[in-house]
């Protein structure tokens, strides 16, 4: 069994026990309606050990990557870089890409800047 | 002066018109950006995680032949320069992540982050001076009230991007004032599109665009300018607002210059 506290602590960088709990990172998150789990709790839950719970929700896939949480947060906590750890847990392992090739015909139009589906790549995907 | 350059996947694609006038704009302020040779596309989005190497190579490629030209780098796309600029502040600061690029990449000259890269608009602000481009302005966009839409990529994370106060930023407004038009204040000018959602959550990247637009009308916005090829197309296609127009800020600079 991996010890996934440790490793999305490695792969992140962050160390949740900075958090005063103040709620801002939820309070400013852009998908904050879209999430299950929101971003404050992704450091509660990450510092309890509770990362399967968050590695089994959709809510790591509506992340933004806005860096609206980690440039407001007061004390310099990144919550957007535990929400990027616990997906990397999901999608480094075999067989568990989020967004697959075949997929994207169906999703594109003739507008759609290539920057879409390379960042969708980077994010869902290894 | 010559700038190395790194347009990016989307400029040479569904954005060539960000990246045509920024070029003929460039001419006529007596500045040449020359394209690195065989860039590689930036991904899109930083890698933030610590163990993250494979998808930061390309954009340390781009740096190492910037540094190797003898220029500073130049961006265009507000994505491009996000990624790079982080990505260079990885190689100034992360000693882990310069070893294991370094050691895999094998240049003849090890990167350690030595290129300055520049956001296109810093060069006109701070390169070029803002003063010098007005005297260029033959058009002055006159009383037009155009919405600057930073997004999140221009201006965050502030520590490392460094191109504005991220919460109160004015380098588009001061842009805005030098083509003779007039800015336009709204709230949600620096809050995110709704960015790669579009493709697997269309309904965030509805609400979230539709925010923006609705924010720049509601304050009196007859236009809205942009950087980035996706805040551009969000805005465009998922706001729902449709008589609100989106263009690159570097159209209106060519306009302005009289060359469009």
């Amino acid at each position: 069994m991996a010890d996934y506290k440790e490793l999305v602590l490695t792969t992140s960088g962050v160390n949740p026990l900075k958090c005063m709990r103040c709620g801002k990172c939820s309070g400013t998150c852009p998908s904050y309606d879209a999430m299950e789990y929101h971003p404050h709790q992704f450091v509660y839950m990450v510092e309890k050990g509770e990362i399967e719970k968050l590695m089994a929700s959709k809510s790591i896939y509506t992340c933004l990557s806005c860096f609206a949480c980690v440039e407001r947060c007061p004390r310099d906590v990144e919550p957007a870089k535990l929400v990027e750890a616990v997906r990397l847990a999901v999608i480094r392992q075999q067989g568990q890409n989020h967004l697959k090739s075949e997929q994207i015909p169906d999703l594109i139009d003739d507008d759609l800047p290539q920057q879409a589906i390379v960042s969708a790549f980077r994010k869902y995907s290894k | 002066m010559t700038y190395s350059y790194f347009p990016g996947c989307t400029l040479k694609t569904k954005a060539k018109d960000l990246d045509h006038y920024a070029r003929i704009s460039a001419q006529a302020l007596g500045f040449t950006l020359e394209e690195i040779p065989d860039w590689q596309c930036c991904g899109g989005v930083y890698p933030m995680a610590k163990n993250e190497i494979a998808t930061k190579l390309s954009s340390i490629r781009t740096l190492a032949k910037a540094r190797d030209m003898g220029m500073p780098l130049v961006t265009l796309c507000s994505a491009c320069h996000n990624v790079i600029k982080q990505v260079n502040h990885d190689m100034q600061s992360d000693e882990n992540i310069v070893l294991k690029a370094n050691n895999y990449l094998k240049l003849d000259t090890p990167y350690q982050g030595e290129t300055e890269v520049l956001h296109y608009l810093e060069v006109l602000r701070d390169k070029v001076g803002f003063d010098e481009v007005k005297k260029k302005v033959v058009n002055p966009l006159k009383g037009k009230k155009i919405a600057a839409y930073y997004g999140c990529l221009l201006l965050r994370p502030g520590k490392t991007m460094q191109m504005d106060n991220p919460e109160n930023p004015k380098i588009l407004e001061d842009f805005i004032r030098v083509i003779g038009a007039e800015p336009v204040l709204y709230p949600m000018r620096n809050e995110c599109c709704g960015g790669y959602l579009t493709l697997d959550k269309k309904s965030v990247a509805e609400s979230r665009s539709n925010q923006v637009m609705t924010s720049a009308a509601e304050n009196g916005a007859e236009m809205v300018i942009t950087a980035c090829p996706l805040c551009l197309y969000n805005l465009q296609k998922n706001s729902g607002v449709s008589d609100l127009p989106v263009v690159y800020f570097t159209e209106l600079l060519a306009e302005a210059f009289g060359l469009k």
